[in-house]
């Protein structure tokens, strides 16, 4: 087998991010009102518990839903998508239903990565590898809050106190 | 019933590809990296969603999007250049038909964002913004404008080289990527601190090479840029379902 290439090194997406990535019609990875429509909001915030301006929140799915929303002034994100399918991991062990997220802003020089699990799935989510690999008083932080009918809100904490679980994959 | 069926999986980035998320030259990620350690999802721990991803560009990315040097009243002001180069996995090979998107400054180091405040001008025949997909080959091909380089307030008389910057999908949420590439022998390098926070090693990957096979005579520089993510994982999995 040949040496590997040299993997091309990950930068910031920096300030300007909004020229390319911030369509607006990406955000609904289905339309507000699809049946099982889901409405996910959340706040993403720094160590100093300001909102981060200049950030990107994309959502990838088990059944290829993809969203992707710069967050405003506020740091605040939105998307539209559906739950997706309970699907196991590719070495055959059960998990919850998750959406998988990846964080991009100014100030990061790669992407985070965490994952969004719903409130619902009590006995799910009490099974799934992932979630149980996490300390018990850190697991609320990858699951979403119930935020209204068919509506959730997950945070995003880059550092500090309630910083997000993020995940090396 | 179960089906075997063997799931490609992606080798992790070796440790000095990618720049420490605590960079301190670099100031703004002074609040924005995590304390603590990320959690460690073994290959084995992922799952279709995270080992496959959306295909997305499709009937949507046309061939003028490639071009932006072609404004609302006439062409973008500036050297005219040809950014070209193959989407690559670390097993060198292609990846084919693929969203790659670009954005940056225009030829004053200007970009057309309401953040952007400093006193370069403004084109009002570039946006900055373009995408294509990769051919058969894995081969993505932008016409734009060399970016100049733009003051920044991280230290003193700071400076960005110029760079354009780029997004790659790749097959697999596991291969997203958003870089930056440089030109080759930017006099500016010696105090970026977001090029310097990049592993010596890897810093090459950062930077485009000019070549002359690309240029095109009496019409625009060529430079190539080539475009590696992470590659196969030779460990086998047999998936349940």
């Amino acid at each position: 087998m040949s040496e590997p290439l040299t993997l091309t090194p990950s930068q910031t997406v920096g300030p300007f991010l909004h020229i390319a990535l911030a369509d607006p019609a990406l955000r609904f990875a289905v339309v507000a009102d699809a049946p099982g429509a889901i409405h996910i909001t959340g706040t993403l915030t720094d160590g100093g518990g300001s909102p981060v301006p200049d950030g990107l929140i994309e959502t990838w799915q088990a059944d290829g839903l993809f969203a992707r929303c710069p967050t405003d002034d506020d740091g605040r994100y939105e998307i539209f998508t559906r739950k997706p399918p309970a699907v196991p991991t590719v070495d055959g062990t059960p998990q919850a239903p998750h959406v998988s997220v990846s964080v991009f802003a100014r100030g990061l020089l790669d992407r985070v990565v965490t994952r969004i699990y719903f409130p619902e799935d009590a006995a799910a989510n009490e099974a799934d590898p992932t979630l149980s690999a996490v300390p018990d008083e850190r697991r609320h932080l990858l699951v979403a809050a119930a935020d209204g009918p068919a509506a959730y809100r997950f945070d995003v904490r880059l550092q500090g106190d309630g910083e997000s679980v993020f995940l090396a994959i | 019933m179960s089906t075997a069926d063997t799931i490609e999986t992606f080798a992790p980035a070796p440790p000095d590809t990618h720049p420490p998320l605590d960079s301190p030259g670099y100031r703004s990620t002074h609040l924005r990296h995590p304390n603590r350690e990320p959690l460690q999802l073994d290959i084995g721990k992922l799952d279709r969603g995270e080992l496959g991803g959306p295909l997305f560009g499709e009937g949507v990315v046309t061939d003028a999007d490639a071009d932006l040097t072609i404004g609302p009243d006439g062409e973008a002001i500036g050297q005219r250049i040809i950014v070209t180069g193959r989407l690559l996995d670390a097993g060198g090979r292609p990846i084919a038909n693929s969203l790659v998107e670009l954005w940056q400054a225009n030829a004053s180091g200007r970009y057309r964002h309401v953040s952007d405040r400093w006193p370069g001008a403004l084109d009002p025949n570039f946006t900055g913004n373009g995408r294509c997909l990769t051919d058969a080959d894995g081969t993505y091909r932008f016409t734009t404008i060399r970016p100049g380089a733009y003051p920044w307030g991280n230290h003193p008389n700071a400076w960005r080289p110029a760079h354009l910057h780029f997004s790659l999908f790749g097959r697999s949420f596991t291969q997203r990527l958003v870089t930056q590439m440089f030109f080759p022998d930017d006099p500016l390098f010696f105090q970026d601190p977001i090029y310097a926070a990049v592993p010596e090693r890897s810093r090459h990957a950062l930077i485009s090479a000019y070549d002359h096979d690309t240029t095109i005579a009496e019409w625009a520089l060529g430079f190539r840029f080539d475009i590696v993510l992470r590659g196969p994982d030779r460990t086998p999995f047999e998936g349940a379902d």
